[in-house]
């Protein structure tokens, strides 16, 4: 029975929570490794792109509770969902059309890329605010819980409570739907394909007619829908604020770099990595202990390794030691 | 001829700028933009090392500026004689702990073969190492910040001139610097990037959360002045004469006296670090370097040992923005640990030596001075300009609201927009590399 109750006291406050972050680290990770595969540069501006799109999310959110709609249980967001995936496409496109597209005909370095990314980065951080304003922002609504703790303590009988949040659920579930479409079409369609192809040998690709420009609108608008969800589910667990989405960059990228740059599946399980390691080192354990250890070795104090402030610090130390001793990632990844 | 002209020109426009602001807004306004001014333009003399000198990508900027703010806290407060007694030396003996272990647990890394009891070895001494530094550290740190928690709670500094905090700002940074530059230097541009900017991030962590250190988020309020307080001087009749002599009244007076204080010393940092930079520019450590930047395969062919090149002049360049970040909390009085933004402190250092042309020390120091003078000045350009496009709107509507709300976010917009258009129309900057 007490190992039920640790359990069910660490699904509730370890594992449930940090699958729902790993797959909003996931998604922002995609978009980080696909540009990083395709375009050649990390994009520093993939923080404030996920706060875009949220933001057009929440605003279009808004419209329709305006209007009375609502998706039940659901948030209502989900139905906004495909419009701010359009806004963010659309700015996406302007910005490759207007500041990207110069540099690549010049060929320029990938370091002079970074540096207009942080350019472009200032500009959407200052749209959002000037939009949205620099505050808090919750615009979850519907049902609340999928289990709340007291329905589950009732349905089970124990002493420990599980309580799913609607949006952890719609986050996995959204997450494998986002992540199976992307898979499926970059391995089995045409387009998909060639962007592999792309990726992988740039000249070959270019030998074998593939055209340059098309792989890399396809690209944006991909990035732009996996940094739109990525947002929104995030947004939707949490709550939504430009400077929170910017701070995001480094536990993205981190997960990015883990899982090695420019492999897709890497992204996904360096997110995970990062999540479950926040997550497991800054809890404090107290509870669980209590209830595993014999009465004799029950811990005094919370057991928490790290305190909740410095969860950056441990996306950082995995980040280093995996570049110290496995550089190019868990799953080999370029090094361009 | 026509160059130094030039540059001349561009440097006698940013004054006139700055001279604008003293004369049409206020002359307090226009100090306050050139005593930030000079500082900003040292932290891009810092980063244009790394960058221009080495193209060494940093964005931990803020990380380093914000150890020359502590620093000033560690050198300039009168300890807290009750906190060292209570636990401080506790504390330190938990530092010295978590400093032991890993420091073992590199030993290990390195004398044992490479094999699985290796790994094993380093996990148990690490794993064990972190619950015996806890062990020894918490109950000092509580014992510590439990006295006087509203006023003081932490362990306060040794009580020595401010002025003393500037070098030590620096070498604070310098040894944050070693230790990133030792584990990232050598990996990718990229990595190098991410890696500065976590470490940031956590330096910032650190002073925000460790109270017994800093007072966290409580902030260090009134760290002792280089300058003297304006109460004194309108206090000091002799002052008070003088100036009502030249026309001023006596509490603006004192308070121009302190900027211009401020200012002086700031120049003379400025003009030494300048100096320093221009020197190892000209000098064959300055053409070496730019010589790795520009093909590290051909500096290695030639023997440059590139790694220890490159970690000696990251070292360098945070070491310069740890100093100038002492310099800003001595000028500002407290340390405000939540005031560190990295938008603020890192990545608008790199527009202002991006604009100012990298590899070029003057464009740095103009980079600094002209987009601080943006920085600060937009804002009531957007608010104007906002006034303007609202006026024909109707009072009281939505949109017109919403507009004026948001013209201080501006500044973002109209720096990212520097920026591109500089990096489109004159990459190399305002005063381009030699």
């Amino acid at each position: 029975m007490d190992l039920l109750n640790a359990f069910v006291a660490l699904s509730n406050f370890v594992l449930v929570p940090a699958i729902a972050y790993g797959s909003q680290l996931a998604l922002g990770a995609l978009g980080v490794t696909l540009i990083y595969g395709i375009l050649r540069f990390s994009n520093f501006a993939h923080g404030d792109t996920m706060a875009f799109g949220t933001m057009t999310t929440i605003l279009f959110t808004w419209l329709f509770q305006g209007w009375g709609l609502s998706l039940g249980p659901l948030p209502t967001a989900l139905l906004a969902l495909p419009f701010g995936i359009l806004g963010c496409m659309a700015l996406l496109l302007l910005t490759d059309r207007a500041v990207y597209r110069f540099y690549r005909e010049q060929k320029a370095k990938p370091v002079i890329l970074v540096i207009v990314s942080i350019g472009v980065m200032f500009i959407m951080n200052g749209l959002v605010r000037f939009i949205i304003g620099p505050g808090d922002q919750r615009f979850a609504d519907g049902e609340r819980f999928i289990i709340s703790a007291r329905d589950f303590k009732e349905m089970t009988g124990l002493r420990e409570g599980l309580a799913i949040k609607t949006t952890q659920g719609l986050t996995v579930i959204t997450a494998v739907i986002v992540v199976a479409l992307l898979f499926w079409f970059l391995n089995r369609t045409r387009t998909g394909k060639s962007m592999r192809a792309y990726s992988d040998n740039e000249d070959l690709a270019l030998l074998s007619g593939i055209n340059p420009d098309r792989v890399v609108m396809v690209t944006w608008l991909i990035v732009a829908a996996l940094a739109t969800v990525a947002g929104v589910l995030y947004g939707l667990d949490k709550s939504f604020k430009p400077f929170t989405y910017f701070q995001l960059l480094l536990p993205v990228f981190a997960s990015a770099i883990v899982g090695g740059l420019g492999n897709p599946l890497g992204a996904i399980a360096g997110g995970f990595v990062i999540a479950f390691s926040e997550v497991t080192i800054t809890y404090a354990w107290k509870k669980v202990l209590g209830y595993t250890l014999p009465e004799s070795l029950e811990p005094e104090g919370l057991v928490q390794l790290l305190s909740t402030d410095y969860k950056f610090a441990v996306s950082f130390v995995i980040l280093l030691i995996v570049l110290l001793f496995r550089p190019t990632g868990l799953f080999r990844g370029k090094a361009v | 001829m026509s160059e130094t002209m030039r540059n001349t020109a561009l440097f006698a426009g940013v004054a006139a700028l700055i001279v604008g602001t003293g004369l049409f807004q206020s002359w307090n306004a226009a100090l306050l933009i050139l005593n930030m001014g000079l500082i900003s333009a040292i932290m891009a003399l810092g980063v244009n090392l790394q960058w221009g000198f080495a193209g060494l990508f940093n964005v931990g900027v803020m990380g380093f500026v914000a150890l020359g703010g502590l620093a000033t806290v560690l050198v300039a407060m009168p300890p807290t004689t009750e906190a060292w007694a209570a636990g401080g030396v506790q504390v330190i003996a938990g530092l010295i702990c978590g400093a032991a272990v890993i420091g073992t647990a590199i030993l290990a890394h390195r004398f044992m073969a490479p094999s699985k009891l290796r790994g094993l070895v380093m996990l148990a001494i690490l794993v064990g190492g972190f619950f015996a530094y806890r062990a020894v550290f918490d109950p000092g740190v509580e014992a510590v910040e439990a006295v006087n928690p509203a006023g003081t709670g932490y362990l306060g500094g040794l009580g020595l001139p401010v002025l003393l905090a500037w070098p030590v700002g620096g070498v604070l940074a310098a040894g944050a610097a070693w230790i990133i530059g030792k584990a990232a230097l050598g990996l990718r541009s990229d990595y190098l990037a991410i890696a500065t900017l976590g470490i940031a991030e956590i330096i910032l962590a650190v002073l925000k959360n460790e109270d017994w250190l800093s007072r966290g988020v409580k902030n260090v309020n009134g760290i002792p002045r280089p300058v003297p307080y304006e109460i004194d001087l309108q206090n000091d009749p002799g002052f008070v004469e003088q100036v009502q002599g030249l026309g001023l009244d006596p509490v603006t007076a004192s308070s121009l006296y302190i900027k211009l204080g401020y200012a002086a010393l700031f120049t003379v940092v400025l003009v030494l670090i300048l100096v320093a930079a221009q020197l190892a520019l000209k000098s064959p450590w300055g053409r070496m370097m730019r010589a790795i930047r520009d093909n590290e395969v051909a500096a290695q062919a030639m023997g440059k040992d590139v790694t220890r090149r490159h970690l000696q002049i990251f070292i360098l360049g945070s070491a310069v923005c740890g100093i100038a970040g002492a310099m800003m909390t001595t000028l500002d009085g407290q340390l405000i640990p939540t005031s560190y933004q990295p938008l603020r402190f890192t990545f608008l250092i790199w527009v202002m030596v991006i604009v100012g042309g990298s590899g070029n020390n003057f464009g740095a120091v103009l980079g600094g001075f002209l987009i601080w003078f943006l920085w600060v000045q937009v804002e009531p350009m957007g608010h104007w300009l906002m006034q303007t496009i609202t006026a024909p709107m109707a009072d009281g509507s939505a949109l017109k609201a919403h507009l004026l709300d948001s013209a201080a976010h501006m500044r973002l917009l109209t720096m990212g927009l520097i920026l591109l258009l500089v990096l489109r129309f004159s990459p190399r900057g305002l005063i381009p590399e030699k």
